[in-house]
C-alpha cells in the first residue's frame, strides 16, 4: 500500500485516497469535438511517470494532482487541485 | 516433433524416459521475417500458431522480453467462459470456447480443461432479471445459458451461505454448464511448442526497443538483440500495450491497471464449479490441484507495477468468505497480479493501427485467457491478410470515435468505473 501526503491532512494511508483519472484526460471546457474525443478516450499511459488525480475522499474531501511513477510507485510531488493546475 | 501420446511415454518407460526433447527451440534472430508479432504470451504464441498453421506462413517469429507465458498468461483465475451479453462479445467468446473443447487434441498437449460449469449468482430481484436477460441473448445466439432457481444453486455448491441472513442473500443463479477452467501454463507451451514445430522462431529474452519506419510504413523494430526488418508487424503484449504503441506514437484508449489473484492451500473437493458474482465483482474456482483460487476487482488506479495491494486482496477475499463462510480457515499460499491493459468500453481491441504495416490486439482488460483460441484465430487472419476478420471487426480501433464502443457494463469512458 502506498502513503500518500495529502497537501491539507500530511502523509495518511492510502486506503483513504480514490484514484480518478490522469491530468491529461481532462477535458477543457473550450475543447473542439475532436480535442473532446481524443482527452477523454486516449491516454499517454506511461510505463513511467505520470500526473494523475486523487481524491482524499475518506479524509478531507480534497482533490490533488500525485506524480507517481507506475512501476516503483514513488511519488515525486504532490500538490493541491486549484485553477492554475488544471487546464 | 514427436508427438506426445500414452504409448511414447509406455516405451520411454524401458529406456528411463530418456526420449524427451526440448518442446521448442531457442533460436537466434534471423535479419528479416515477414511477420513479426511482439508479446509471447498466449495470444501471440496462438496467432503464431495458426498464422503458421491456417494461413501457411513460414518466415514468423514471436519476440518475448522475458520468458513465454510469464506475463498475463500465467497470472489470471484461468476460467473459460463465453455468457456476454453483448452479441459481438459472446460471439467472439463463443468461438473460442468452441475451440477449448478440442484444444488438446489440436495442440497434442494437455490443456486440462475442464467444463465443469461457470455460474453467476443473483443476489436480487434486479440481478436475477441482468441475468435471465443475458441468458435470453446468450439462447438466442445459439449459446447455452440455464437460469437457476435458489434451490438449484444450492445443489449444486452446497457450501454457499443460502441463509436469509447472508451477506450477499443469494436468490438464483445463471450458469454456462460447457464454461470452465483450463491449465493456463499449458496453453502457452502447447502453443509454443506447435508453433516452433510448424517453423515459427520463438525469441525470448527479446525487448522490442522501437520502431523501424519508412515512410508511414512500419518496416521493423528495434530490439534488444538487435533490429530485425519485418512485413508486417502485431503488437500482442496485454498490459504494455500503452508503452509499445507508444513507440510508435500511437496513444491508445487503455489504461494499465493491476489485477490480483491469490490460491490457497490445497483441499479436497468442495467448490465444483466456478463461482462468481458480477454484482461483487468476485471469482473463486477449486484448481485441480485443490487450491481455492480467488480474483476479484483490479487494484483501480494505474500501474505497471506487476504486484498487488493488500487493501484489494483482502476486498476479494472479505467477498469470497462472504459467499463460502468454509474457506474461512484455509491459509493463503501465494497471490499474483498482472498488468491489465483496461480498455475504455470493456472490450478488446484487434485490428490495424493509423500506421501503415501495424497491428494490434490489445484492451482484453481482465478477459483475455479465456479469449486465447480465438483472439490467436482472429488476429492471425488480420495479420495474414491485412484485414479484419468477421469476428474481430466490431472491435476496431477507432470504434470510440465512431461512437461504436462496445460496453458491457454500460459505463462511459472510463476504464472499469462502477
Amino acid at each position: 500500500m502506498m502513503q500518500i501526503t495529502c497537501p491539507h491532512c500530511g502523509p495518511r494511508a492510502q486506503a483513504e485516497f480514490v484514484y480518478e483519472r490522469t491530468v491529461d484526460s481532462v477535458v477543457a471546457l473550450d475543447a473542439s469535438p475532436e480535442d473532446a474525443m481524443r482527452t477523454l478516450f486516449t491516454r499517454d499511459n506511461p510505463r513511467g511517470v505520470d500526473d494523475e488525480i486523487w481524491r482524499h475522499t475518506y479524509g478531507c474531501r480534497a482533490w490533488m494532482v500525485v506524480t507517481r511513477h507506475r512501476v516503483t510507485n514513488e511519488i515525486s510531488a504532490i500538490r493541491a487541485v486549484g485553477p492554475e493546475v488544471l487546464p | 516433433m514427436s508427438r506426445y501420446s500414452a504409448f511414447g511415454l509406455l516405451r520411454g518407460a524401458f529406456n528411463g524416459q530418456k526420449h524427451w526433447q526440448p518442446a521448442w527451440r531457442d533460436p537466434e534472430p534471423k535479419t528479416h521475417y515477414d511477420i513479426i508479432i511482439i508479446g509471447g504470451g498466449g495470444h501471440g504464441l496462438a496467432t503464431a500458431y495458426y498464422l503458421a498453421k491456417v494461413h501457411g506462413l513460414k518466415n514468423i517469429a514471436v519476440l518475448e522480453k522475458g520468458w513465454i507465458g510469464g506475463g498475463n498468461t500465467g497470472r489470471n483465475t484461468t476460467i473459460v467462459r463465453s455468457n456476454y451479453r453483448l452479441k459481438p462479445l459472446h460471439d467472439l467468446f463463443e468461438f473460442g470456447l468452441k475451440m477449448w473443447e478440442h484444444l488438446s487434441d489440436e495442440l497434442n498437449y494437455n490443456v486440462m480443461f475442464s467444463p465443469r460449469g461457470a455460474m453467476f449468482l443473483g443476489h436480487s430481484d434486479a440481478d436475477m432479471t441482468k441475468l435471465a436477460e443475458r441468458g435470453d441473448a446468450m439462447r438466442c445466439d445459439g449459446i447455452d445459458a440455464d437460469l437457476m432457481t435458489r434451490d438449484e444453486v444450492a445443489k449444486l455448491e452446497p457450501l454457499l451461505d443460502m441463509s436469509r441472513s447472508a451477506r450477499f442473500p443469494i436468490e438464483g443463479g445463471l450458469i454456462q454448464r460447457r464454461g470452465g477452467t483450463a491449465r493456463h501454463d499449458a496453453v502457452a507451451w502447447g502453443y509454443a511448442r506447435g508453433a516452433d514445430s510448424l517453423g515459427v522462431d520463438i525469441i525470448q529474452k527479446c525487448e522490442v526497443t522501437g520502431f523501424i519506419r519508412d515512410g508511414d510504413a512500419v518496416v521493423g523494430v528495434e530490439t534488444t538483440r538487435g533490429r530485425i526488418n519485418a512485413g508486417r508487424v502485431g503488437i500482442c503484449v496485454a498490459g504494455n500495450s500503452g508503452h509499445v504503441a507508444g513507440l510508435a506514437g500511437i496513444k491508445l484508449p487503455v489504461e494499465s491497471q493491476t489485477l490480483q489473484a491469490m490460491v490457497t492451500e490445497g483441499v479436497k473437493p468442495m467448490l465444483n464449479s466456478v463461482i462468481m458474482s458480477q454484482s461483487l465483482h468476485c471469482y473463486i474456482s477449486q484448481s485441480d490441484k485443490g487450491g481455492i483460487v480467488f480474483g476479484g476487482d483490479p487494484d483501480n488506479w494505474p500501474s505497471y507495477a506487476q504486484r498487488g495491494n493488500p487493501m484489494v486482496m483482502e476486498h476479494a477475499v472479505a467477498q469470497g468468505l462472504a459467499l463460502v463462510p468454509a474457506l474461512s480457515r484455509l491459509r493463503m499460499v501465494r497471490t499474483w497480479s498482472g498488468v491489465t491493459d483496461m480498455s475504455f468500453d470493456g472490450a478488446p481491441i484487434i485490428g490495424e493501427t493509423p500506421v501503415e504495416n501495424l497491428f494490434l490486439n490489445g484492451g482484453w482488460c481482465y478477459g483475455g485467457f479465456k479469449a486465447t483460441p480465438a483472439s490467436g484465430w482472429t488476429y492471425a487472419h488480420t495479420l495474414a491478410t491485412g484485414k479484419p476478420h468477421a469476428l474481430n471487426a466490431p472491435f476496431a480501433l477507432d470504434r470510440f470515435e465512431r461512437g461504436a464502443t462496445i460496453d458491457e457494463t454500460g459505463t462511459g469512458p472510463m476504464p472499469n468505473s462502477r
